[in-house]
């Protein structure tokens, strides 16, 4: 055997003797067998302690609203978010307005921004020529990574005057009967709040339903179109109803989003604590009221009211997200976030 | 009745690959055709060239004649969707709809083709679902079960029976049992037998025990062109080229 | 079979030409519709993308009309100056913003990619599904609730406004993103590459360092961008944490200017020429985004997202 090795030009080890280094070889392994298992250990709980650190924000933030807000939860109790009357001054807080605010431009902000959202969706995945594709879809992603003041700038100085100059007369020429839009035209207020933030969660409505779209099998698109449907036909039967679920979950998360929305909100809505049935009259929203008035409340009490608002904010949009979560992993499974550009 | 196929010069390409080089046949009316081959010979894609579903996948060309009775295929005026109802297609995978019930399943042709009486649908529901075998196991939960809740080869009954509720002409099968097990199968085979008095049938299968015991007739492919078309007996028995002598004694595929 | 052998005779109607009878008028009617209806489909389906893109290329278009004239040397460069005066400059907001963002990175980026190993490499079960879950509740508090957090944990205990703050904010907005996403693109490396380094005898912990997270570094870098992009324009949680300064200000313990901020004073403003300057803050903010976001979806498409090469 060592004969053929040798033969076979291989280098070999001398011969070794139990107990003895032989010549040639090292004595002394460079790596010691037995290392310590100390930097694993603390490696891992380094790591875990990351993890937890998590889990010890959300903590944190429920904690400090809570205590926070105790004044003000402890002055008003329940009537905080019925009554309407914000009076920094006398030290009367109610949230109703601001609850009114922010569930009406959210809804508006739904009601445009949900059929745009779908509409592209579809486009993008079923009907659009593959070299548009990546174009459009980059273009869509590219409206959620424009920061929310830059919005607010420009729905200030562009949108305002578009709304007041030539959409609002319009509208309340025409539907001005139905008492929604009714009023002098500021173009600032309610309808240019709701636009503004329909543009806002369009790409992520949009992004989720493509998601959804592009997970629905083939076959099923194949098995539609075989009993000889048109392709519309084929969108609606085969691909919007098998993935209705994960589409309803996206507009929730484009609710969620809606609903914290601060900056851009604030710099249309018109700042002004009052319930309104024209969308053309300025209101006001529970994130605006806590940006414009955070630093200038005077005393405990008014603070506490702000922030009592913000705990409102947070278990109103814990619970959507949530909801939404739920519906989109029942889709996808759960499987890990995709990290979207 | 079912009507006849006529195929005429076939050619069909994927991108720059041809896959079926002028391909010529005629399927006769109320008969079983079965066409056979090795993997990738080009039966699949023929058999979708009939109905038009080639077309669906993007970059795909198809040049030749394809007759349905007395329609051509890819005739200018000649839509896909009118094309498609009037061929109906059960796929290799059963891809019954499963947000929908089973009613609805059987339905949903219909319903697409803007047939909303209730009497109507539940009247052709009934007699795809027999024609089916289907209708004695799903008759009490028609409404209540989802499509995708049945077994494999009950969803594939429903997935016959959905194509048979428009009433076609002509029934396209891609290997409709290699999914199933061999129960199933011996179901499909039988429908396939009842089925082919009143239309036309073409099934693809690599099976060729399959072929043999369902079709009169068999069209053998090899890489694109079709080498034999004759009686399934004729095949089996005393084929004409070597080449399906080889495939049928298993030299090969 | 349970069934009786479907015959001719049994079977009324057999195959028709593709349905019930109807009258041939009636069929074409019912065909025209369908056509109507798909033709009317695709129209509305590209007036939606066109409706989502035009105000994409507006608020670009008007960021760069109004914004391009007045990026000059001394907007980089000077500071502020006093209303009714012409000139001046975001300098120290872009410094401000620098400070803020640093401190912010400091804080996320760690405990973010930390908790994303964790996720990956040791996380199981329960505990590891409750830490998915709080990365995506903590994704979704609104930024202006994370603000009062930052105020009340740093600003109340320090009474007063500081960089830090607003850095602690930014900070933890940051987690969760780079958490998931850490996670995720670590899960891409292959099994093969870990135990690869384990059989050599490499330390568990030096192992998921050197090799792993070294085979992931750009994907989770590009997680660190993007999450870097977001909070890079966040205002909200600094109105009440880094408040804004009109002055240099090199102390993390003092309110400090942001890039953002300055927007928003510019923009609510009375005054024509702070609304000048705003235009060119967001410009500026919006060039720096979008070159970010765009470098994400170059590295996405070279296959950066696909664990080892």
């Amino acid at each position: 055997m060592r004969n053929l090795v040798e033969a076979a030009g291989f280098p070999q080890n001398p011969p070794r003797e139990p107990g003895t280094a032989a010549a040639g070889s090292r004595a002394i392994p460079l790596i010691p067998a037995k290392t310590s298992k100390i930097p694993d250990r603390a490696f891992a709980v380094a790591m875990l302690g990351c993890g937890v650190s998590l889990l010890a924000v959300v903590v944190l933030i429920v904690i400090e609203l809570v205590m926070k807000s105790g004044l003000s939860l402890h002055a008003f109790g329940w009537h905080f978010f019925t009554t309407s009357n914000w009076d920094p001054v006398a030290g009367d807080f109610g949230a109703l307005p601001f609850i009114y605010g922010t569930l009406l431009s959210s809804l508006e902000a739904l009601v445009i921004a949900i059929p745009l959202s779908i509409g592209v969706a579809v486009f993008i995945t079923e009907m659009c020529p593959r070299p548009l594709r990546g174009t459009l879809s980059f273009m869509t992603e590219l409206l959620a990574a424009i920061p929310s003041v830059v919005y607010g700038l420009w729905a200030i100085f562009v949108l305002a005057p578009l709304l007041r100059a030539h959409v609002q007369p319009w509208l309340a020429k025409y539907f001005g009967w139905t008492g929604l839009f009714s009023g002098p035209p500021f173009g600032i207020g309610m309808l240019a709040a709701g636009v503004i933030l329909a543009i806002m969660i369009v790409p992520i409505i949009a992004s989720i339903t493509r998601e959804v779209l592009t997970a629905v099998p083939q076959q099923q698109r194949e098995a539609v179109l075989a009993l000889g449907a048109t392709r519309w036909e084929m969108i609606r039967v085969g691909v919007l109803r098998n993935a209705r679920t994960g589409i309803v979950g996206a507009i929730i998360l484009g609710l969620g989003r809606a609903l914290g929305e601060t900056m851009a909100v604030t710099m249309v809505i018109g700042n002004t604590p009052q319930i309104a049935k024209s969308l053309f009259a300025p209101g006001y929203s529970m994130a605006s009221v806590i940006a414009n008035e955070f630093t200038e409340a005077t005393g405990d009490l008014y603070l506490s009211a702000l922030i009592e608002i913000g705990l409102g904010l947070f278990l109103v949009t814990i619970v959507v997200n949530i909801l939404a979560g739920l519906l989109v992993w029942s889709v996808t499974r759960g499987t890990p976030a995709r990290v979207r550009a | 009745m079912g009507v006849g196929v006529h195929v005429e010069k076939l050619n069909a390409w994927f991108g720059a690959t041809q896959a079926l080089y002028d391909v010529a046949m005629e399927v006769p009316a109320n008969h079983a055709t079965a066409v056979i081959g090795p993997s990738g010979c080009g039966k699949s894609t023929f058999v979708r060239c009939l109905n038009r579903m080639h077309e669906t996948i993007r970059d795909t060309r198809l040049e030749g004649t394809v007759r349905i009775g007395s329609l051509d295929v890819y005739g200018n005026s000649t839509s896909a969707v009118e094309v498609r109802r009037r061929v109906g297609m059960v796929f290799q995978k059963p891809n019954p709809f499963p947000t929908m019930s089973i009613y609805d399943n059987v339905a949903a042709g219909l319903k697409l083709n803007g047939f909303h009486n209730r009497r109507v649908l539940d009247e052709v529901v009934e007699r795809s679902l027999r024609m089916a075998a289907l209708w004695d196991e799903v008759k009490d939960v028609l409404k209540k079960k989802s499509g995708a809740s049945l077994s494999g080869g009950q969803q594939q009954r429903l997935c016959i029976a959905r194509a048979l509720a428009v009433q076609p002409e002509v029934m396209l099968m891609d290997e409709p049992a290699s999914a199933l097990d061999p129960i199933s199968t011996s179901k499909i085979e039988e429908l396939i037998f009842q089925l082919k008095e009143q239309y036309t049938i073409v099934i693809v299968t690599h099976n060729m025990q399959q072929a043999a015991r369902v079709a009169e007739y068999t069209g053998f492919f090899l890489m694109g062109k079709l080498i034999e078309f004759d009686k399934t007996e004729k095949i089996f028995t005393n084929p004409s080229d070597k080449r399906t002598e080889d495939y049928i004694t298993g030299r090969f595929g | 079979m349970p069934d009786e052998p479907i015959t001719s005779k049994a079977v009324a109607g057999g195959p028709a030409q593709g349905g019930p009878q109807r009258s041939p008028a009636q069929q074409r009617f019912v065909d025209l519709r369908r056509t109507i209806l798909d033709r009317f489909a695709t129209g509305f389906a590209v007036l939606m993308a066109v409706c989502v893109v035009a105000p994409l290329l507006a608020v670009f278009g008007y960021l760069v009309v109004r914004g391009v004239g007045s990026l000059n040397l001394a907007f980089f460069t000077h500071l502020p100056v006093p209303v009714g005066e012409q000139g001046g400059g975001v300098a120290n907001a872009i410094v401000g913003s620098v400070m803020i963002l640093a401190i912010a990175s400091v804080i996320g980026v760690p405990l973010g990619i930390g908790s994303g190993i964790y996720l990956a490499e040791y996380g199981r079960g329960t505990f590891a599904a409750l830490l998915r879950f709080t990365a995506d509740v903590l994704n979704g508090v609104p930024s202006i609730v994370i603000g009062i957090v930052a105020y009340a944990l740093v600003v109340i205990p320090q009474k007063h406004f500081s960089a830090l703050s607003g850095g602690v904010a930014l900070g933890i907005m940051m987690i969760p993103t780079i958490t998931r996403a850490t996670e995720e693109v670590l899960l891409l490396v292959p099994l093969a590459v870990r135990e690869a380094a384990w059989g050599l005898g490499v330390a568990r912990w030096r192992a998921t360092l050197s090799v792993t997270l070294r085979t992931a570094s750009a994907g989770v870098i590009t997680a660190v961008m993007l999450a870097f992009a977001r909070i890079a324009g966040e205002t909200a949680p600094l109105l009440f944490t880094a408040f804004g300064n009109q002055f240099w200000n090199f102390n993390p313990n003092q309110p400090t200017a942001a890039l953002p901020l300055q927007l928003f004073v510019y923009a609510i403003s009375p005054f024509d020429e702070w609304h000048r300057l705003a235009w060119a803050c967001a410009l500026v903010l919006i060039v720096l985004l979008v070159g970010a976001v765009t470098a994400v979806r170059l590295a996405a498409r070279r296959g950066v997202f696909q664990g080892a090469s």
